[in-house]
């Protein structure tokens, strides 16, 4: 499934990643995954939420820096090896995927869920769908 | 006691100084404008002939020339003998990034190595004496200047050049060193150096002249405590040849202007009007016996006092003081001029905001220089690859504007200090 990614630019000082969190929490928009990409002056956060639109407008309010990006969230099979054949199906497509972190919702059926980062997300998507 | 390279000069009359500066005045006006036609305009929009400057009286009437002029002139407007007859050329780095190119005829560079000479020797140099040269060597008017001088006074001349700390110390004990020149910053970092290797007993250094950027007080004391020799300060800028146009004696309280060679005025930097002798103001100087490159009543931005009271080294020449600050928002870092605008110029370039802040320090005793800026929403990216992409080119680009290099910090938008509302756009944090 395509979903919008948030990314919000953060300078390394303390507190930052919580003025993104208090502002979320306040406007109850729930997180479903969260990843940190970092260097030793500045970070990328990564979010996925319920309402990204909501979300945009909330944080450029506070004046963030924010990108909206389409990336493709997929449901692995929760048992050793699961994480593995969809790998082999991507390669097999020949999809470089530019990075890749896991979300922390909706963990039943037996399923976890991960997000992908492509250059083609449709393309990415047919695929992992194809293994469905 | 006190030597001189050149003492019926360094120690002649005020009265021969003068008389030297009269004539040599009125020849170089003449010269100016029979071959320099940016400048003859100049004075023909200021009603001024050369008729109408008979000696130093009548510097006051010629217009100023600044860097500016240098940049819109560039690179042969104020070039005044045919390049045939020039033989080297000299370069620094000029408002939005386009360079000065000074030119050097042999007789240019024979009046400016006996400059560098003289500071040499008025730092107790002597054809005895090894003198190991760091300045960079190059386009750089640093190496090539106290090398020149060295050969004069007849020094064994270590050509170093900049850069490669090993290879100095090396140099430095192996052929027994006992005159360094370099920069005030990069001789504390050496003398630290020094301590730490525990080589302070094989070298045999005296003296250090030491230029291209401003130093305090306490530096000198403590160059001087951590290596045991005197250190003396040397001024000069690439417009006028290069360093040794002032240099201290063993006075320290000063350098001598070489006022044979060059005229030295001190203005209000606000209205251009000449202030009286030891009034503070901006520092101008005009070439008096250069050839290829004979700028008239440059204005160096620097401000300075001028005193002529009896020096006790015996030399009679006016002397200056360390500059005291800069009529413009120039800064000085690692010997290199940086303007803001330069580093303004880079960022729209390549697309960041003109929102920026600059951090220059001083870290073990070496300038550091630092770029803040605001991260937008165009350049940000949710691939940090991308974003570190961009900040490498902007390095790369700032570097190639400025020649040295420039640490980028990107900040969260509106984070840049704001007084007043306006941007402050320089914090300079070095003790000087």
């Amino acid at each position: 499934m395509i979903i919008q990614q948030i990314s919000v630019f953060l300078e390394n000082r303390a507190g930052q990643l919580l003025d993104v969190t208090t502002a979320l929490a306040e406007n109850q928009i729930d997180m479903q995954a969260i990843n940190i990409a970092e260097t030793a002056d500045y970070g990328i956060a990564r979010l996925i939420v319920d309402t990204p639109k909501k979300a945009m407008e909330i944080l450029q309010e506070k004046g963030f820096i924010l990108r909206l990006t389409p990336v493709v969230q997929a449901a692995v099979p929760d048992r050793p090896g699961g994480l593995n054949e969809l790998l082999a199906a991507v390669a097999e497509a020949g999809i470089d995927i530019e990075y890749m972190y896991s979300a922390f919702h909706g963990q039943k059926n037996g399923l976890a869920y991960m997000v992908f980062r492509v250059e083609d997300t449709q393309r990415l998507d047919k695929v992992l769908q194809g293994l469905a | 006691m006190e030597r001189y390279y050149q003492p019926e000069i360094e120690c002649a009359s005020r009265e021969q100084i003068l008389t030297w500066q009269n004539e040599r005045l009125v020849k170089q006006v003449q010269h100016v404008w029979d071959n320099v036609p940016y400048y003859r305009k100049k004075m023909e929009e200021k009603g001024v002939t050369p008729a109408d400057i008979q000696g130093v009286e009548d510097l006051h009437k010629l217009p100023f020339l600044t860097k500016d002029d240098l940049r819109d002139a560039y690179p042969y407007g104020l070039l005044a003998a045919p390049l045939k007859d020039c033989v080297r050329i000299q370069s620094t780095s000029g408002t939005t990034g386009r360079r000065v190119v000074a030119f050097y005829t042999q007789h240019d560079l024979d009046l400016w190595e006996d400059c560098c000479a003289r500071a040499i020797v008025a730092a107790g140099g002597t054809e005895e004496d090894v003198c190991h040269v760091c300045y960079g060597y190059g386009l750089f008017t640093g190496g090539p200047g106290l090398n020149g001088g060295s050969h004069r006074v007849g020094c064994l001349t270590l050509p170093m050049s900049s850069g490669n700390t090993d290879r100095q110390l090396q140099f430095m004990v192996d052929l027994g060193a006992t005159i360094l020149c370099c920069t005030p910053s990069y001789a504390a970092y050496l003398a630290e150096s020094i301590h730490e290797r525990g080589l302070r007993d094989k070298i045999k250094l005296k003296a250090g002249i030491f230029g291209a950027e401003a130093w305090s007080e306490e530096m000198r004391q403590d160059i001087q405590n951590k290596l045991g020799i005197k250190a003396y300060d040397i001024y000069g800028l690439t417009e006028t040849s290069g360093p040794g146009v002032s240099f201290e004696c063993s006075a320290q309280t000063g350098m001598h202007i070489n006022e044979d060679h060059f005229i030295a005025e001190i203005i209000d930097p606000d209205t251009g009007e000449v202030l009286p002798e030891g009034s503070k103001g901006e520092l101008v100087f005009s070439s008096i016996t250069k050839e290829a490159f004979p700028l008239l009543r440059y204005r160096t931005r620097d401000i300075c006092v001028l005193t002529r009271e009896k020096c006790a080294c015996g030399r009679t020449h006016v002397k200056m003081c360390k500059p005291m600050g800069r009529s413009d928002d120039m800064l000085i870092v690692k010997g290199v001029n940086v303007f803001p605008s330069q580093i303004e110029t880079v960022l729209l370039e390549q697309g960041y905001p003109a929102n920026y802040q600059i951090i220059v320090d001083r870290v073990n005793n070496s300038d550091t220089l630092e770029v803040m800026v605001e991260m937008t929403p165009e350049i940000f990216s949710d691939s940090l690859g991308k974003v570190s992409e961009m900040e490498k080119g902007l390095v790369a680009a700032l570097k190639a504007m400025l020649g040295i290099y420039a640490k980028v910090r990107l900040v969260a938008p509106k984070s840049i200090t704001r007084s007043e509302g306006k941007a402050v756009r320089v914090i300079d944090k070095r003790k000087i």
